[in-house]
Parts: C-alpha cells; structure tokens; sequence
C-alpha cells in the first residue's frame, strides 16, 4: 500500500492525518455547504445581508414547500425521471446486444464496429445539434419527452457497447462452447448463459447511465422547450432567471434536483464505482 | 420455409451478430453517425433552419477566418484544456491523500467524490453563488485576509478561469476516483521491494506508483481532455458566455449562433462544430491507436 499506511507511523502524525481529513473535506465541499445553508435561510435574513451569519430562523420546510408551490419544480422534476428511466432501460437492453455480438462472434468489421462506437461516443455533441433536432422535428417527437429518450439512447450504446463488450469477452469463452456443442441457440446462449453472468454489468451500468442523463443539460435545451417537457436541469436554469436574488429559492431547487443522482450514488455506491473502473481501468 | 430454415441454420454464426447488432447500430447510425456527415453537409450552406439552403462552398470557413469572436472562442478552448490537465495530478494526491484505511475512510472517499455526482448545472450555480461579488463566500475571505473583492465572472480578465475552477471541481473528484482504484491495484510486493531499496516519498511515486497507475492515468487524461473540449454547461449557466463574450468556447459559440436571437444561422454554426470536431478528431485516434494495440496484444 502506497503512501505508507497511517496505522505504522507515529501518533503524532496519525492525529494530524485525523484532524486533516474532515477539515480538508469541509474545505472541498464549502461551495456545496454554503447552498445547504442557504437553502434553510429565510428571505429576510438575504435581504437584510445576513448572507453568513447565523440564520435568525430555520426555514427548511417553508422554503423547500415553497420551491414546490409556487414553481413547477416538481413537473420538472418528473420530465426528468420520464427521460431517464426509459433510457436506462433501453440504453442497457440495447448494449447487451452489440456487446454480446462484438464480444462473442469473429466476423468480418468486428472491430471497426466496436472502433465506431467508441469514436461517436466521445464526439462534440455540437456536430450532432442540427441533424438530430431536424430529425426529431420530422419524426414529430420534438419537445416531447421522446426526443430525448430516443437520441440518449442511441448516443450511449457507443459507451455501453464499450462496457458491454469489454465486460463479456472477460467471460470464460468455454461456457459458450461448450453450449453450442450441446446443441443450444445462440438466442439462447445470450439469454440463458450471458445475460445472467451480466448482472453486475447491467447494475453497474445502470447507475451510471441514471446519473449522465439526469444531468444532461444540453440536449435538454436543445430538444425541449417549456414546462411539459423540459428536465430539471434545464428546468433550473429557467428558474434560476426567475429567481433573481431569491437565492434561497435557487439553492432549494438546486439541492432537489441534486438529490435522486446523490441517492443512486450511495445506495449503489458500490456498482457505480465498479462501472466507472470497468468501462475504464480495467 | 424449410430452404429458409436451412440456411439460416448453416450460418447462423455468420447471421447472429447482426441481428443482436441491428437495434443498437441502427439507432447509432441514425443518431451519431449520420448527424456527422449532415453537419459536415450543412456547414457549406447559408442556411436559416427553415427556409431555402444556399450552397455557399467554403463561404462559412472563409468567414471564420476573419471572426474575432471564433479566435476567442479557440483561445479559451486551449486554455480549458491546459488549465483542465489540473485535475489529473490534483486527483492523483487527493487519492494519495485518501488512500488509507482508517476508520471511516469509505464515507470520506464518497463524500470527496460527492461533486462529480452532482449535474454541472448545480455546479455552476453553486458557483454563481460561491463568487458573486457582493455576498459570495469567496470574496468574503478575500476581504477578510485584507484584499479588495473582485467581481470573477464580470471581469473579462478572469471570467474565464472562473468557470474553469468550478469545472475543475467536478472533474478532479472524477480523477480522484480513478485513482483511488488505480492505487488497489498497486502491487505490494513491488512497495516492499522498493522500501527494502531505500526508495522513498516522491521516488518511489515516480518509479514505483505511477509505471503501475498508467492505465488510470491514461483514462484520467482521455476524459479530462473530452470534458474540456465539451464545455458547454458551465459557461451557459455562469456567464452565457459574457461579458461581451470573453468566457465563450467553440460549443457554446456554436450553439449561439445557430439559435441566435439576430436570426438561426445553421451553416455557420455548422462550421464551428466541424472544427470542434476535427479537434477532437486528433484524440479520439490517438485513443483508437492504443485501444488498437491493446486489442492487438491480447
């Protein structure tokens, strides 16, 4: 283990390190502490300057009742679950297809496929912005929810598919071998044999296709417009315009709208982690 | 039927990848590879969105050529990307920082990982927020150590680097965690070796440690020059992208101009992102030469 493990030096640095670890946690996160703080501040205090002194009163529940009440914010909050289920879904569905093929068969353009997706997932988006707005307006889904679901999902099967394909060549190849001497499908070895070896693939991939599209922003503007359809992030910037100087407002919908991604993140610490490294230090 | 059957059966290996491919490559095609080549298109047009496409060849380009306002845009580009690189080594210490095993530690390593959790739109808030000239956190500890406050995303001078530090946030604790997982790997008899040589400190990082977090180091260094390149998010919620356009980088020019409140030009905007592009072009090969190798040796 590298640096030297803290429990053999002597107590002296071991109680520095100990001392270091919350304030330089404190130091990192003081952008984020501050919003907390805020979000439970009344208007009052913003007004009368009291930015960082102790709050003359606790308003969490009336400013976060409030963010609810008198915005859209919950609407907002939906679209943003309505696109990023379904992606998910479809993204992962999608993924363990082409990476079963590009993992299991030899044919010829296999690794110019594999090559392709992984080109297009790491492209600007910007040169994606025009063709793919003309075409949601053509296919009538434009400012729809649907216009999102249907180009994040596209887009992510070159991520996936990496992930996917990496993930199943690292499977014993024997298993499938041995199957198709036995005489099954290849439907069937994809579904009765791969498909349940895949499980700490899909959950890793899950959790981490959940968070890139909850906070997609671009697509968000690009595709959508207004309350019915727009995502939170989106949805917070529009908000923030109203908002002027009502900063505890802003800070209240900032934390709503970080929450379900922060959720996911420690409830499924452990897969998310194990999804970032497996698509990429493998 | 039967003649069907048959044949499907003699090849099916050759026939099955395809139609587990079609879905996803399909929606690929459609989507990512198709849009590219109508950009590249639409960047030899004048063209409104809705109206009639005049062929203007290189018009677009030529006009590039003369525009201060791209040249800014190209500049902070490249000064995203040094300026981003930061993350990687500040990630790599913060891992060394974190890579202990005290009591409690697993809930320090989320919490330092709490940012990259976070959308970047909360992110650019949070720091709207953190450096807003007259109540914003950082200026307070600025006059309190005796400094005159300065309004960052105002000023043409620093709005830039603004943005970049509160990218960086994120983008470190993504490195950070790249990192903390490079270093589980670390082999230990190798550390024992070393010690037993006398390498210490900063030698045996150089020598030891990092030959051996290349493969993190590698991804860190990918995914911090894509997310530089991409920087999109935080200039719209900062600044969109004032004052006067300072803060602007191709994507976010890009998207300006192609939804401009003077009238949607696609074609121009168009030509931005095919040099957004072609820039990225020069890593997105550079990452495919390697994976290449690596597929090669295996």
């Amino acid at each position: 283990m590298f640096p030297k493990p803290i429990e053999n030096t002597n107590i002296l640095t071991q109680s520095v390190y100990k001392t270091a670890l919350p304030i330089v946690l404190i130091l990192w996160l003081l952008p984020l502490i501050a919003v907390a703080l805020t979000s439970v501040r009344s208007g009052g205090d913003l007004i009368s300057g009291n930015y960082w002194g102790w709050p003359t009163s606790f308003d969490l529940y009336e400013n976060y009742t409030s963010v609810f009440k008198n915005t859209p914010l919950a609407q907002y909050m939906w679209n943003s679950f309505r696109v990023t289920i379904p992606t998910v879904f479809g993204a992962v569905a999608l993924s363990c297809m082409t990476g079963f093929a590009l993992a299991v068969y030899n044919f010829k353009g296999n690794i110019l496929i594999f090559f392709l997706f992984i080109a297009g997932n790491f492209v600007p988006f910007q040169i994606l912005m025009v063709p793919v707005r003309d075409l949601s307006v053509q296919m009538g889904v434009y400012n729809s929810v649907w216009a999102l679901i249907l180009f994040h999902i596209a887009f992510q099967a070159g991520f996936c598919t990496l992930f996917m394909r990496n993930f199943i060549k690292a499977l014993p190849r024997e298993l499938i071998e041995a199957a198709r001497v036995e005489g099954v499908n290849e439907f069937q070895i994809f579904w009765y044999i791969v498909i349940p070896l895949m499980k700490p693939a899909i959950a890793a991939l899950s959790v981490l296709i959940f968070t890139f599209i909850w906070n997609d922003y671009f697509w968000a503007t690009v595709l959508t417009q207004g309350v019915d359809s727009q995502p939170v992030t989106a949805g917070l910037y529009s908000l923030n315009g109203q908002w002027i100087s009502q900063w505890h407002l802003v800070s209240a919908g900032s934390i709503v709208a970080a929450l379900p991604p922060v959720l996911m993140f420690f409830t499924m610490q452990k897969h998310f982690i194990a999804g970032l490294t497996l698509g990429a230090v493998k | 039927m039967i003649n069907m059957n048959s044949y499907f059966k003699k090849n099916k290996l050759k026939i099955a990848p395809w139609l587990f491919m079609a879905p996803g490559l399909l929606m690929f095609i459609t989507y990512v590879i198709w849009p590219i080549a109508g950009s590249i298109n639409i960047s030899f047009y004048d063209w409104d969105g809705l109206g009639e496409k005049t062929w203007i060849g290189m018009g677009n380009y030529v006009e590039l050529f003369d525009d201060e306002a791209f040249y800014k845009s190209l500049k902070n580009n490249f000064i995203w990307l040094i300026l981003y690189m930061l993350a990687v080594p500040i990630g790599l210490f913060m891992a060394l920082f974190l890579n202990q095993s005290v009591r409690g530690i697993r809930i320090y390593k989320s919490m330092f990982f709490f940012p990259f959790v976070i959308s970047q739109v909360v992110v650019g808030l949070v720091f709207s927020w953190f450096y807003d000239p007259n109540f914003g956190l950082l200026n307070i500890v600025i006059e309190f150590f005796g400094g005159t406050g300065i309004a960052i995303l105002a000023d043409e001078r620093y709005v830039t680097y603004g943005i970049i530090a509160a990218g960086l946030w994120p983008q470190t604790a993504y490195c950070m965690i790249l990192y903390l997982t490079g270093l589980n790997a670390v082999d230990s008899e190798q550390i024992e070796a070393g010690r037993l040589d006398n390498a210490k400190g900063w030698k045996m990082l150089w020598y030891i440690i990092l030959p051996q977090l290349k493969p993190a180091t590698f991804i860190a260094i990918v995914v911090t020059v894509i997310g530089a390149l991409r920087s999109f998010d935080m200039v719209s919620i900062m600044t969109a992208g004032g004052p006067w356009g300072s803060s602007r980088v191709l994507a976010y020019y890009m998207y300006e101009k192609s939804f401009s409140e003077y009238g949607f030009r696609m074609g121009y905007g168009a030509a931005i992102a095919v040099i957004l592009f072609l820039i990225m072009m020069v890593y997105i090969t550079f990452f495919l030469l390697k994976m290449y190798r690596d597929e090669k040796a295996n």
